[in-house]
């Protein structure tokens, strides 16, 4: 068989296999109970919490959970400001980059505190070594933020009936310690020996083999990769992200690279299970998800690997595929699968430009946004899944005339309605946005890398990976201007904190209801059927919502190009 | 939220202490058993130091080329061109590297030529070209340097990397490697 399609096969292979026992050990982490790495980091915790001055087993409701997270938040925000505003003339800066323009810092900072990692600086010549580590800080802990908020919905579920749902610093400690840095140094171990410079040297400069001068940039990467995959950011440490050979060396980095990011979305879905004990539930959720990844990643992969058909036309040997973008060492195939799964799971990390894929393609790398619960980033995913849950049990409830039910807790008017403004938020994000930029002209235009309905795509992607936290862009365009970031900050931010205190909320409301055991009237939600409903769901909120803009964009180009 | 503010100050200074400073300092002294130190892969050769990982520019008709760059192979920055397979611009440029490409190779017929060497990588710094690149480069460089063509399709060959374990990912060839091994051939 085709090496490169058995090389995809492997990665979602081992991440599947893998999943299950780590989500038996997520679930471990946050109910408490004990696990082989407690002599390691119980000790280095409890120092934490004494110095801290956090008491773990100090419970809260939804609220103080919200607050909590929104305080720790407002406190990186301003630390970071300061830190990219002036980090020019700070410590670890070989290379003498400047610190960044307060438009430019503003976005950056955002960006990075939503675990959405969408980048308008290079980062060779736009970012020093100290403002690397930062960011890397933020990697970790955004992502922690992500996994004590999905927590936090866990435990409503796991309990009958209950206003007490765990200690937030607790759940985000525990998130950084034992889920993420373990992980990610694993992941280091493998990296530097593949090659990936681990220095705190500057740029070199060298001859070529032909005799021109040119310099190679270098820094702490084997450091900052792991957790840009592993928190689900995708953060580049060079401007050309995954695809860089000394950010990706290897087809071995790139599978690596690849687990790093897929493991803990997949593993989130199996640890809910594990936590509120109810596997068969965690598994139709994991269908779902799959038939959904699967629709996007196989056509990606397939069209990829077929190549440009302006190309073949020239008469040229084409059968590597559409290598415009892409590098020998990973191929078309292993790209056009890393597109679907940095989009589906909110990393943005690329391995190939996403501008340069085939249209159709391009559609599907927007659809995984939209949609953004196909497994989803660390935590956020699983949030972003209940609300279509939610939606789908109160339709489904309605038409086989029952009163909706989830996890034995009645939806009511008030769940209904934060779920619905949950779910039309981000469409009104991607399209209001996408909207003004096309009104603007003045302040867009002149940004666009490529003429005609790809242009508006690069928009649109613009947006939507914003809305969506992902990070990835049609880098062609030109995003460092203060209408970009602004724009896009702005919809970072809300993209991210209202899918967050949303699902809390929800579930906070829940958990709060009287528990109603199953009786034969219960609508069961672990079932295939239900799967389909909630498929169905996610289906026709997505192509209602987004099919217009699309036709604008992808799918006009395809067709002027077919 | 007053009450929220010193115990998130505080831990988050512990949490710099241990992810900002204990985890790259690990991850450093790992690095310290790598090759090279952690400071990149390196070739050297006749004195000089090269990034076995960093793609060169090749441009020259007695090396084998390397691919079209965004960047022209300074790894300073990296990118790709992010044009758009519609682009009309982009694909006028691709039909012109085909042509200069025939100009240079005379005896090729297009339908030789891998979509590699006419395409730009994504980071601008594909230290890779194809098997089929460089056997299609073959007929050029044996005429200049008055090498057999036999000799040539050898060191390919030897320099051919297969996929991992044999089983996952495209076959590639290093350029910077194959043309090393071309300047030692004499």
């Amino acid at each position: 068989m085709n090496t490169e399609i058995l090389g995809i096969i492997a990665m979602f292979g081992v991440t599947l296999l893998l999943a299950i026992p780590l989500g038996k050990y997520i679930a471990k982490v946050y109910a408490g109970e004990r696990t082989f790495l407690d002599p390691v980091f119980n000790p280095i915790e409890r120092l934490f919490y004494k110095v801290s001055g956090i008491n773990p087993d100090n419970e809260m409701n939804w609220k103080q959970h919200l607050v909590a997270l929104l305080t720790i938040n407002l406190l990186w925000f301003l630390m970071s400001m300061g830190i990219l505003m002036n980090m020019g003339s700070l410590p670890l800066n070989p290379d003498g980059n400047p610190s960044q323009s307060a438009d430019l810092a503003f976005n950056t900072t955002i960006s990075f505190l939503v675990n959405c990692n969408l980048q308008h600086y290079s980062g060779e010549t736009g970012i020093s070594y100290l403002g690397q580590i930062w960011l890397m800080f933020l990697q970790f802990v955004t992502a922690g933020v992500g996994m004590a908020a999905a927590v936090v919905v866990f435990k409503a579920f796991r309990e009958k009936s209950t206003t007490q749902l765990g200690n937030f610093y607790n759940y985000f400690l525990k998130s950084c310690t034992r889920i993420l840095l373990p992980i990610s140094l694993v992941l280091a171990a493998i990296f530097v020996f593949e090659g990936m410079p681990m220095t705190f040297d500057g740029k070199d400069t060298i001859t070529n083999l032909q005799g021109d001068t040119v310099q190679v940039s270098r820094g702490p990467v084997a450091a900052f990769v792991p957790i840009k995959h592993v928190g689900t950011n995708g953060g580049g440490f060079f401007g050309a992200n995954g695809a860089h050979p000394l950010e990706n060396p290897s087809y071995l980095t790139n599978m690596v690279e690849m687990f790093g990011q897929f493991i803990i979305p997949m593993a989130m879905v199996f640890a809910f299970g594990f936590f509120i004990r109810r596997r068969k539930f965690a598994w139709m959720m994991y269908g779902v998800m799959t038939v959904g990844f699967l629709l996007l990643a196989i056509p990606n992969i397939n069209m990829e690997m077929n190549g440009n058909p302006a190309i073949t036309q020239m008469g040229i040997d084409n059968s590597l595929g559409a290598m415009e973008g892409k590098e020998i060492r990973l191929g078309a195939a292993a790209s056009g699968f890393w597109s679907i799964v940095t989009t589906v799971i909110s990393t943005g990390s690329i391995n190939s430009m996403h501008d340069s894929s085939m249209p159709l393609s391009g559609m599907n790398e927007l659809l995984a946004m939209m949609i953004n619960a196909f497994y989803g980033g660390a935590g956020a995913g699983i949030l972003n899944f209940l609300i279509f849950i939610i939606l789908a049990v109160f339709i489904s409830g309605l038409m086989v005339g029952r009163t909706p039910e989830f996890m034995g807790k009645k939806i009511e008017a008030r769940e209904m309605k934060i779920a619905m403004i949950i779910a039309l938020a981000h469409p009104f994000l991607i399209l209001v946005g996408t909207a003004l930029a096309a009104a603007l002209p003045q302040y867009t235009s002149a940004t666009l890398a490529n003429p005609g309905f790809h242009g508006f795509s690069e928009m649109l992607y613009e947006y939507t990976s914003s809305a969506a936290n992902n990070g990835s862009g049609f880098e062609g365009l030109g995003d460092n201007t203060v209408f970009w970031n602004i724009s896009t900050g702005i919809v970072l931010l809300l993209g991210r904190f209202l899918p967050i205190i949303g699902p809390v909320a929800i579930a906070g409301l829940l958990a709060e209801k009287k528990f109603i055991p199953e009786s034969a009237g219960t609508l069961k939600t672990d079932t295939s059927t239900f799967g389909l409903m909630v498929f169905a769901v996610i289906a026709i909120i997505a192509a209602l919502a987004f099919f217009p803009a699309l036709a604008l964009g992808p799918i006009a180009e395809y067709f002027s190009l077919y | 939220m007053k009450k929220h503010i010193l115990p998130a100050i505080k831990l988050t200074v512990l949490s710099i202490l241990l992810l900002c400073i204990a985890y790259p300092l690990i991850v450093w002294g790992m690095a310290q058993f790598a090759p090279n130190k952690g400071k990149g892969k390196i070739i050297t050769h006749n004195g000089k130091t090269y990034y076995a990982n960093v793609g060169q520019s090749f441009t020259e008709d007695k090396y084998f080329w390397s691919r079209p760059s965004a960047v022209d192979y300074n790894a300073a920055g990296s990118g790709g061109s992010n044009k758009a397979a519609s682009n009309k611009e982009y694909l006028q440029q691709v039909q012109a590297r085909i042509d200069t490409f025939l100009v240079h190779n005379p005896g090729i017929a297009k339908s030789e030529i891998p979509v590699d060497l006419v395409t730009a990588s994504g980071s601008g710094l594909d230290p890779n070209i194809s098997v089929q690149a460089a056997k299609v480069q073959v007929k050029r460089i044996a005429k200049i340097r008055g090498i057999a063509e036999g000799n040539l399709l050898q060191l390919i060959l030897a320099k051919t990397e297969k996929p991992l374990f044999g089983l996952f990912g495209p076959e590639k060839i290093n350029v910077l490697e194959l043309n090393i091994a071309l300047d030692n051939l004499k």
